[in-house]
């Protein structure tokens, strides 16, 4: 599979004709309307609100947000923002008359809108592309960190954004969970069709827990064909760093230290780290 | 761009964030437009509390529209205890009953009355009032965001992100 985020940056690749190729092909209107209907699901919103779409393109799918459909937009209307750093796409949005207002915008640059501004957010195939810097100022790290640390302040508390993306490997797929995480917000990952050509990834996101848990598990909870799987590190009773000195653990984490620095250490062996026996 | 959106805008420099002047952005040389747009009465009252009355009030003002009352209206002025406008349900209303309050809180607009007419205002200056080119300029490092055909352009170059 081509990956245009590896070729160009996106305000270049999107260009004119290419814009108008992804507007016009009906391939891809009904993935991205698809799409569009299980994220508002996901953000289940039960009255008109507010909406940020952030690589909004061509308002494919802010024309799902501003029509109300009792099946797959109870809430709706919605009135949306969108934000887009190529200006083709922007343009085939002016020329189709769209009803959400548009800005061209760099995501990885920060969300410019003052705190507590949205209801949610959306995205639709957008987030891959933070995950690319084009000069050596900056970083993908950092970019993804602008983007959501400013999303996380332009969201109400008990917001939530969901966030599709097509990540390129497992570890991009953590990198941007991790940076979401990092900037404040409960974050869980949702795979359709996990394994498969046509998988997709959405990245759920929620700000303050309220009844939802602070992650994922509550947003989901009560959806069919959902399974949980939870990756997270438990650590039970004691945090690291609290073993006692002096304990079997402790010493034998010591050598390991010691071994790597390479200074030379005596092999473990049963009686490694054993208390003495009490002798008079 | 609509007034609404104008009320949440912040300067995109990070150097701004921490500042109470990047907020609002103040329009220059703005040309408006009047775009119809239907009424969705749900919307404005969810949306209400979270407009910042005082610098729409200023707005209006540079902009030259009819200047807004003082306060925001309160909630329960935005629909009649007997709704005169079919599109909203009547299920739907807030509190109805307090139709003086609403009067009281109309009367800035010029408008007494019905306190739907609150509602129609608000409507029409938040979501059909648009500025279609012109320039945001943030009142803290004074750079300007052209505006043009409603887009704003928020692109950063990079020595000032």
């Amino acid at each position: 599979m081509s990956r245009p985020e590896d070729t160009l940056p996106p305000d270049l690749f999107y260009n004119d004709s290419e814009s108008r190729k992804y507007t016009t092909s009906s391939r891809i209107q009904h993935i991205q309307s698809q799409m569009t209907h299980r994220a508002l699901s996901l953000l289940s919103l039960r009255s008109p609100s507010l909406i940020l779409d952030i690589g909004c393109g061509s308002g494919l799918s802010g024309e799902i947000l501003s029509t109300f459909s009792p099946e797959t937009n109870p809430g709706g209307p919605h009135t949306w923002i969108g934000l887009d750093i190529s200006s083709s796409m922007l343009a085939v949005a002016l020329e189709k008359e769209v009803e959400g207002d548009l800005f061209l915008a760099d995501a990885g640059q920060g969300v410019p809108f003052r705190p507590g501004t949205f209801d949610a957010a959306i995205s639709i195939s957008a987030v891959q592309w933070l995950c690319n810097a084009e000069s050596t100022e900056e970083s993908p790290a950092g970019r993804l960190s602008r983007f959501f640390n400013g999303l996380y302040a332009s969201l109400r508390r008990g917001g939530r954004a969901v966030c599709q993306f097509y990540p390129k490997n497992d570890e991009q797929k953590k990198m941007v969970s991790s940076a979401a995480v990092r900037a404040g917000f409960g974050a869980g990952l949702l795979e359709d069709d996990p394994g498969t050509k046509s998988a997709k990834t959405y990245l759920v996101l929620t700000v303050g827990g309220g009844e939802l848990d602070g992650d994922i598990t509550g947003v989901v909870r009560g959806m069919e064909g959902v399974d949980v799987m939870d990756n997270r590190r438990r650590t039970k009773g004691r945090k690291r760093g609290e073993e006692t000195k002096g304990s079997k653990g402790w010493i034998m984490r010591k050598k390991e230290q010691m071994e790597r620095k390479g200074k030379v250490v005596k092999a473990n062996s049963k009686y490694t780290g054993r208390k003495r026996r009490i002798a008079f | 761009m609509k007034l609404l959106t104008l009320n949440f805008l912040t300067c995109a420099r990070k150097a701004c964030k921490s500042t109470t002047l990047a907020f609002p952005l103040r329009p220059k040389d703005a040309e408006l437009e009047i775009v119809e747009a239907d009424l969705e009465p749900l919307f404005i009252r969810n949306i209400l509390p979270r407009v910042e009355w005082e610098a729409l009030r200023t707005l209006c003002q540079d902009l030259g529209l009819p200047q807004l009352p003082p306060a925001a209206p309160e909630p329960a002025a935005l629909f009649a205890p007997n709704p005169s406008d079919p599109s909203i349900p009547s299920d739907k209303l807030v509190r109805p009953g307090k139709e003086g309050e609403g009067e009281g809180e109309g009367e800035g607009e010029g408008e007494e009355g019905a306190p739907t007419q609150t509602l129609k205002d608000l409507h029409h200056v938040l979501l059909e009032t648009t500025i279609r080119e012109g320039k945001l300029v943030c009142g803290n490092c004074g750079h300007a965001y052209a505006v043009k055909e409603g887009i704003a352009n928020f692109l950063l170059p990079s020595h000032l992100v």
